[in-house]
């Protein structure tokens, strides 16, 4: 087992249906060259959308961690808590 | 309304360590977490220390969930054809009251959960603490994102961990001192396999565990370290990485992890596992000067989200669970003079300084940032260690003296002896 997807498949998430993340400033993105959120977060959640130009964000395989706050160039990413009872839940941590 | 003597937020080691300290004398304390249940939020690699979590549980190794209990420490100097291996074993750590485990915090955490409400303590999980709520410019409680959610206390202790949003609200500050050189980057892979087969790859007696420290190759040369981790019928395998450097190599951690687990010197030990879990988590590295102001009118902050970790020794929950203690003590104190003000709170502050907490936070207080500027250290010397080992160990006919003098040769051609001197003597100066 190598894939990312295949390893967040193996945790357990309970989906809220509104997203914990947002990028408060996607004008931002456009001049961002490098664009850490897309490699540094470790669930892959960022991806640059060529066509929308814009940064979309898969959510719901957060682990929580953290990073794409403090990785992000613009610090443009707002990282809240998901919803209580929400997220993933670590069955070993 | 309701009114509590104590509200805590965040059910992990710190957390859970002062509510247990504040049941234990009869305080009547709420736990407030956000995940299904404790540990369902909390990540570490996870090695916990017998002697600090003893301070709270005694002899809690007999009814605690545990993995297994660790008689080997080993640090391995990795490329990606060789390895150099510094080891200990010893008998005395497979014996009561032992020296670490391995666990898993989601289960060892739960156990927490238990201890508290046996003791009397309330723990509401599923529930996200949004901010303090406060009169007179000091904190009165808490409000939670649900209906109903204001809570009331004289005094609130934020465990919340690393990500310190509430924190930063509670104590007014402008900003956390945390950036991307403050903090690494980790993840870990549980990856089941046989009892059996770890006992015997690990040249392990049954029952008992190993640690690996990886320095070198598990990072590619940036800072940070790889680590594996036997439990019970699995292995945790991760690496963690300072965000700064990730940013700049462009890596992402999950690829890290990947190229780690395939290192031919690795992989064998973990041949025909199955992950049965990935987790992320950010470690504050920043040490003491990253810390946070730690007290305020009626607050107090401790563990990850005081970002009391030390990297160096792999140590944070031990600080998390010894500062809850004392932020529980602290408000044991406080309650019997009916005082919560910040000038009362503040003993937490000069308690901290007499414990290995602060003295080695500040200890290690440059290490990050040297290290963040020296990254050749993890790069650079693995490599000059693999070199003089096999020159040390090939045969082929060269005298001793050469191959002493080969060694010598090769290292410095790598590394000015100047400059190794240099490093040896800053290494000394940021650890010692």
């Amino acid at each position: 087992m190598s894939k990312l997807d295949d390893k967040l498949f193996a945790n357990r998430y309970k989906s809220y249906k509104e997203t914990h993340l947002k990028v408060t400033d996607p004008e931002k993105c456009l001049s961002c060259k490098d664009k850490p959120c897309t490699y540094v977060c470790p669930a892959g959640v960022y991806a640059w959308n060529e066509l929308e130009n814009r940064i979309l964000t898969a959510y719901e395989g957060c682990v929580e961690c953290g990073t794409c706050r403090y990785a992000c160039t613009y610090k443009v990413i707002d990282w809240q808590n998901p919803k209580g009872g929400y997220g993933i839940q670590y069955k070993f941590g | 309304m309701e009114k509590f003597d104590a509200i805590v937020v965040g059910a992990g080691p710190a957390g859970l360590s002062a509510a247990i300290t504040m049941a234990d004398k009869g305080l009547k304390v709420i736990v407030i977490e956000r995940g299904d249940y404790p540990g369902a939020k909390n990540v570490m690699g996870g090695i916990l220390y017998s002697e600090p979590t003893a301070q709270i549980f005694p002899e809690f190794w007999k009814e605690a969930p545990l993995e297994r209990p660790i008689t080997e420490e080993s640090y391995w100097f990795l490329t990606g054809d060789s390895v150099t291996k510094f080891g200990h074993r010893n008998q005395r750590f497979a014996e009561e009251p032992y020296n670490a485990f391995s666990v898993f915090r989601a289960h060892f955490d739960k156990w927490m959960g238990e201890k508290l409400k046996a003791k009397g303590g309330l723990l509401i999980c599923e529930t996200v603490v949004e901010d303090v709520i406060e009169k007179d410019g000091k904190v009165i409680g808490v409000k939670c994102g649900r209906a109903n959610g204001d809570i009331y206390a004289d005094v609130v202790i934020v465990a919340e961990g690393v990500n310190s949003m509430l924190t930063q609200k509670a104590l007014k500050m402008q900003k956390m001192n945390m950036k991307e050189d403050y903090l690494a980057v980790a993840v870990k892979e549980v990856i089941y396999l046989d009892e059996e087969k770890i006992e015997d790859r690990f040249a392990l007696e049954k029952g008992f565990g190993a640690t690996i420290e990886v320095i070198g190759d598990s990072t590619k040369g940036m800072v940070g370290t790889g680590f594996i981790y036997t439990n019970k019928e699995s292995i945790s395998i991760g690496t963690g990485a300072l965000m700064s450097q990730l940013i700049k190599s462009k890596m992402s951690p999950n690829d890290l992890l990947e190229s780690f687990k395939n290192n031919p010197m690795v992989k064998p030990l973990i041949r025909g596992g199955e992950t049965k879990e990935y987790a992320g988590h950010m470690i504050p590295e920043g040490g003491y000067n990253a810390m946070p102001k730690l007290y305020g009118n009626g607050v107090l902050v401790a563990g990850d989200a005081a970002q009391m970790v030390n990297g160096l020794h792999r140590e944070g929950s031990n600080m998390a669970m010894i500062s809850g203690k004392i932020a529980g003590e602290t408000v044991i104190a406080a309650a019997s003079k009916g005082n919560f003000s910040e000038e009362t709170l503040s003993s937490y502050q000069k308690k901290l300084e007499d414990t290995f907490i602060i003295k080695d936070l500040k200890k290690y207080k440059k290490s990050s940032e040297y290290f963040d500027h020296n990254p050749e250290l993890f790069a650079l010397y693995p490599e000059l260690v693999s070199d003089a080992m096999y020159t040390f160990f090939n045969v082929d006919g060269t005298s001793k003296k050469d191959v002493q003098k080969k060694m010598m040769k090769d290292a410095f051609k790598k590394r000015p002896v100047m400059s190794m001197a240099k490093d040896v003597y800053n290494f000394w100066r940021v650890l010692v």
